[in-house]
């Protein structure tokens, strides 16, 4: 089980990075930026106090948040998986290493595996075409991957995080 | 004396296991009781080949590649830091030797993966912040003028006169005036932008900055796309080293011009590469597209005269500036002046980045810098200009790389990105692909893109079905039309270039007549 030390106070970190983004339109991208590092996501019930900071609707921030892929409104699974999807990708055999990574994870593009830890999402472009088929998983980027080192580099990241949770 | 050893740091050499291999040399080397020196450099744009090791040697750097972790005791073995040994299997023998990157003209890329991207010493020592200091001697005027004599044109897609588009920002009133530099790389098969953002930075710092000298203004933005963490680490790096150095900031090299910059991260909207949706973003809102006019060169960011620029535009800046606009301008055709930065990419057996004049065929591009696809299988045909480029069978593959030779075919270069896919493709799932893409990435402003890249999956679905195809390829026709000519942008404006491409060329995919049936 995945327990956290300390759960953070999202709106003590809100009220923090309130102070340090100033109030102008331009630093909300910042600031959600900021708070999903923080926090893994956007909490919904932050929507209000981040429109009153920007003198903004709350319908202007839902907006911003829901038209960019990035921003999620509920907490991620401890490890995200993202295939790339796009034509470079595809070509070299995206489908195929998609197809293997739903079979081991058990779970279709925007799902999450049985046991809830990793989500599969897809990605369109890396800017690794010439080194296709990629993915990221959290953090770190991948080139090449075939079905084996996808079950890899799988394998090592729950172990390391398995034995973070213990 | 100690050797001197490269492992590059790109994300393309990072993704292939670059950090283990450095840390396997050092260990190696620490093991032996040997004295070598660890440079991380950029990538050189011989991806096939990353990561790709280089020692540094009296006759010049000798490479090694693709180096994995587990070869590095074997190369130690080898010798290959005596440079004594080229006889290992990874051996490449000197880098700048390999005909891939003999044959081309590096004049925007010509520091990557030779220096250490952070290292500013190195960067001036390599012919860096000469365009900027020749800048500076000249007026306002002068600087548009040369970079207009120069013949260079936006390299994000659109081709724009990069000297017009200055011009008209210097001769707008207003004393807030801003660069915009359009870093959301999101076309596939195109990385040019990455490989300079992080193989060698301060040359856009430099551009932008010149930039900023001509028209009058003192603040930048680079807009970078969240995909490309590495890149947004690295641009941050270099604007810390170049403002405490002096070449950014307040009276930057004591001159009485200031400029500063600022990275701002996007958030994985596709539609955000288009200019007014990028600007839209970087004021904090949705990235819905804006009816121009006005020209963000007269009503840009906040309201302002504006320049926005590629990042290849803006990197290109600094040796037109330095060797002179004939300098530039001497390489090329027709009308597409200087080098064009090709990134050959996808199923292709040596993808990289191949930086030439402007005129070299498409088949010398697959087939001698390529050497085929990665499959074995033969190509079918080639996407260039990202996804919202025309796919090219073989019979056009003698077209010049050249902006109006591919307007003619009814195709785009666009950002210069070539995606190969060999015989398996299925044309008709791509052209799919393409609608669907829209369908996702739309920013939903304008109608034609919102609610035909939906439409369009659904044709083509009937059509790969089989239900009434004929009848749905007259629909899907009838269908592109209004998005090409009812669209806002190029995002539903060009969807159908894909789609037609790949139905008029390869109609049997679409379960349609071929061509030589047709005329049967």
């Amino acid at each position: 089980m995945h327990t956290q030390p300390s759960a953070p106070d999202p709106d003590a970190i809100l009220d923090d990075l309130c102070a340090r983004h100033g109030t102008r339109q331009d630093q909300l991208l910042p600031l959600l930026h900021a708070l999903q590092e923080r926090l893994g996501y956007v909490p919904p019930h932050l929507v209000q106090p981040i429109a009153q900071h920007f003198n903004l609707s709350r319908a202007e921030v839902h907006g911003v948040i829901t038209f960019y892929h990035d921003f999620r409104s509920a907490a991620p699974a401890r490890c995200v998986v993202k295939l790339c999807r796009a034509e470079a990708c595809q070509s070299m055999g995206g489908d195929r290493l998609l197809a293997h990574a739903q079979q081991a994870l058990g779970c279709g593009l925007h799902g999450r595996s049985a046991d809830g830890g990793v989500a599969l999402e897809p990605v369109y472009c890396l800017g690794l075409c010439a080194s296709a088929p990629t993915m990221t998983v959290d953090d770190q980027v991948f080139a090449r991957v075939t079905p084996a080192r996808f079950d890899a580099v799988l394998a090592d990241v729950t172990h390391v995080q398995t034995a973070e949770a213990v | 004396m100690s050797t001197r050893i490269y492992v590059p740091c790109d994300s393309a050499a990072l993704a292939v296991g670059a950090d283990a291999v450095a840390a396997r040399i050092a260990a190696e080397a620490a093991r032996r009781g040997l004295d070598i020196e660890i440079v991380r450099n950029g990538t050189r744009g011989l991806l096939w080949l990353e990561p790709l090791v280089e020692v540094d040697t009296p006759q010049g750097r000798i490479g090694f590649g693709p180096v994995e972790a587990a070869d590095v005791a074997g190369l130690f073995e080898a010798g290959f830091h005596d440079s004594v040994d080229g006889n290992h299997a990874l051996a490449l023998g000197l880098v700048e030797q390999i005909p891939y990157l003999a044959r081309q003209q590096r004049l925007t890329f010509a520091r990557a993966g030779i220096t250490d991207p952070l290292s500013l010493d190195d960067y001036e020592a390599h012919g860096g912040y000469r365009g900027l200091r020749n800048a500076l001697l000249k007026t306002p005027e002068e600087i548009v003028a040369t970079v207009t004599a120069s013949g260079l044109r936006g390299r994000g897609g659109a081709a724009f006169p990069t000297g017009i588009k200055w011009n008209t920002v210097r001769k707008a009133p207003g004393t807030e005036k801003y660069i915009v530099c359009n870093a959301d790389e999101g076309d596939s098969g195109t990385f040019a932008d990455r490989i300079v953002m992080e193989s060698d930075p301060y040359v856009l710092i430099e551009g932008m900055t010149i930039a900023g000298i001509a028209v009058g203004a003192t603040r930048g933005y680079i807009y970078v796309r969240s995909e490309y963490p590495h890149s947004i680490r690295q641009l941050e790096a270099a604007i810390a080293t170049a403002t405490q150095r002096g070449y950014l900031g307040r009276s930057l090299l004591s001159s009485g011009r200031s400029f500063e910059l600022e990275v701002r991260k996007g958030a994985g909207a596709y539609i955000c590469g288009e200019e007014t949706a990028l600007l839209e973003s970087l004021e904090g809102k949705r990235g819905i597209v804006r009816a121009k006019p006005p020209l963000p060169a007269l009503a840009g960011l906040f309201g302002k005269p504006t320049v926005i620029n590629n990042v290849l535009s803006l990197a290109t800046v600094p040796i037109i500036l330095d060797k002179g606009a004939q300098y530039y301008q001497d390489y090329g055709m027709g009308r597409s002046r200087g080098t064009l930065p090709i990134q050959l990419a996808g199923n292709i057996k040596h993808g990289g980045l191949i930086e030439l004049a402007f005129g070299v065929t498409l088949r010398e591009i697959l087939v001698e810098y390529g050497g085929g696809s990665a499959s074995g299988r033969p190509i079918k045909a080639v996407q260039v200009g990202g996804p919202l480029g025309a796919y090219l069978p073989e019979s056009q593959w003698d077209t010049p790389l050249d902006y109006e030779a591919f307007a003619s075919l009814w195709a785009v270069l666009g950002h210069g990105g070539i995606v190969v896919h060999d015989d398996s493709a299925d044309m008709a799932k791509l052209a799919r692909y393409a609608m669907e893409f829209c369908a996702v990435e739309s920013c939903g402003k304008c109608t034609p893109c919102r609610i035909g890249s939906t439409r369009g999956v659904e044709v083509i679905d009937k059509i790969r079905a089989g239900a009434q195809p004929a009848q749905q390829v007259v629909l899907l026709r009838d269908l592109c039309d209004t998005m090409l000519y009812g669209s806002l942008c190029a995002m539903g404006g060009m969807t159908p270039y894909p789609v037609l491409s790949a139905l008029n060329h390869f109609p049997e995919d679409f379960g349609q007549p071929s061509a030589g049936e047709r005329a049967a």
